[in-house]
């Protein structure tokens, strides 16, 4: 019952490149969904707007205010698809782990794909990489360069090691919650298909703690847009 | 407990960071970000944008047309009082004529009264001086033929001339 992910390893012969097919597989999936849905969502667009329109839009303008909040909207808008994109990607990734755990053999193919550690940080370290593309291209290599010695030079190290720390917590704070989601669902599971009683003891609990994995999806996906729109301000707002 | 933690689906997730899913995930992303701000946010912002253009465009004319009806509601109440003042002017005059030609009537009315009263009384006094002509006529004939008859004999031609002439004067005199 011990249950293993679809590894392939050292593709292409190289070595230590080990490939997850789950997370490959996973990715596609949500990215096929957001894709499909967010089409869908677009397609037939009205000046009176109804139906998936309408919460289309709701999303557009929920985004723009989050960038609103953070900077100005000018220079915030080349973001907007971003925002979007991050947040309907996280979302569905954080749900579609929620009602389903998949395993095929001995092998787990459905899962969350942001439970994975490398997943989140790789989203995070191309978030802070964008974030300071954007900074040298709006405000330009001098300005960009000249945030890491204010106010003060000594801050410095400060400032860079700051920049890893964001990654790294940008990354694992998504990759936490969703980890200790799936834990808890992992073992309700295991104790609702041991017996009769556990079935009956885990029903509950379950019940409940898949709400409030719905409910952390979606605190976490804006959490992740929000902060990738604050640490973006940090870089490309001249008032900082 | 120790066999639930094996039954842990996610325990294998958490090892190590394997960087050809990382690469792939981050292909799948910006793949996804492409095609959805081509497919997805591009239309549907365009479409936001053009709203809010349109609900501009439509709150600018409404002002307009308000400003428009405003100043046509004050052309018309100008028009109004500008109305109803002449017709109060018209009444006026028209009481003003009225009362005019009530007295101008009334006047004419009298004049014309005292004119007719006037040629009656002239009427009367010459009716009155003729008749009065007439009866000295009848009553010199008469006090003639009486006296000539009663006196013929007594009488010269030269007392009774006296006589009569007496008794003339007699009678204008007692008018």
């Amino acid at each position: 019952m011990n249950h293993e992910n679809p590894i392939v390893h050292d593709i292409f012969g190289i070595p230590g490149a080990d490939l997850n097919l789950s997370n490959v597989f996973m990715t596609f999936i949500v990215s096929l969904i957001v894709f499909v849905f967010c089409v869908w969502g677009s397609r037939k667009l009205q000046m009176k707007p109804k139906g998936l329109q309408n919460f289309m839009e709701w999303a557009v303008e929920f985004v723009r205010g989050i960038i609103k909040d953070n900077m100005d909207w000018r220079t915030g808008r080349v973001f907007l698809p971003l925002g979007l994109t991050l947040i309907f990607y996280i979302l569905v990734s954080n749900l579609v782990g929620v009602a389903t755990v998949g395993v095929v053999g001995h092998d787990l193919w459905w899962k969350s794909p942001t439970a994975d550690a490398g997943l989140t940080l790789a989203l995070s370290t191309m978030i802070i990489v964008l974030t300071h593309y954007y900074g040298i291209k709006v405000r330009g290599t001098k300005a960009y360069l000249k945030t890491f010695v204010s106010p003060v030079p000594f801050m410095l190290p400060f400032k860079i090691v700051e920049e890893f720390t964001n990654t790294l917590t940008l990354g694992l704070r998504l990759f936490g919650n969703l980890y200790a989601g799936e834990v808890l669902l992992g073992l309700l599971v295991g104790m609702a298909t041991s017996s009769i009683f556990g079935f009956l003891g885990a029903a509950i609990p379950m019940l409940a703690w898949q709400g409030f994995s719905v409910f952390i999806g979606a605190i976490q996906s804006y959490v992740f847009v929000m902060l990738t729109m604050v640490y973006m301000s940090h870089k490309v707002n001249a008032d900082h | 407990m120790h066999s639930y933690i094996d039954l842990l689906t996610v325990g294998a997730s958490v090892g190590g960071l394997r960087w050809p899913d990382m690469l792939v995930q981050l292909l799948f992303f910006l793949i996804l970000l492409a095609l959805l701000k081509k497919f997805a946010w591009g239309p549907l912002m365009n479409m936001m944008e053009k709203r809010e253009q349109y609900v501009a465009s439509e709150i600018e004319e409404a002002e307009k047309s308000r400003a428009e009806a405003e100043k046509a509601s004050k052309e018309a109440a100008d028009q109004l009082n500008q109305v109803r003042a002449e017709a109060q002017k018209m009444i006026e005059d028209a009481k003003s004529a009225g009362t005019s030609q009530q007295e101008q009537i009334i006047a004419a009315a009298k004049k014309e009264a005292e004119r007719i009263k006037e040629a009656a009384q002239a009427d009367i006094q010459n009716e009155k001086e003729r008749a009065i002509q007439a009866l000295q006529d009848k009553v010199a004939s008469l006090s003639v033929l009486i006296a000539s008859k009663v006196i013929e004999k007594e009488l010269s031609e030269q007392d009774q001339e006296k006589l009569i002439n007496e008794y003339i004067k007699e009678v204008g005199e007692e008018r």
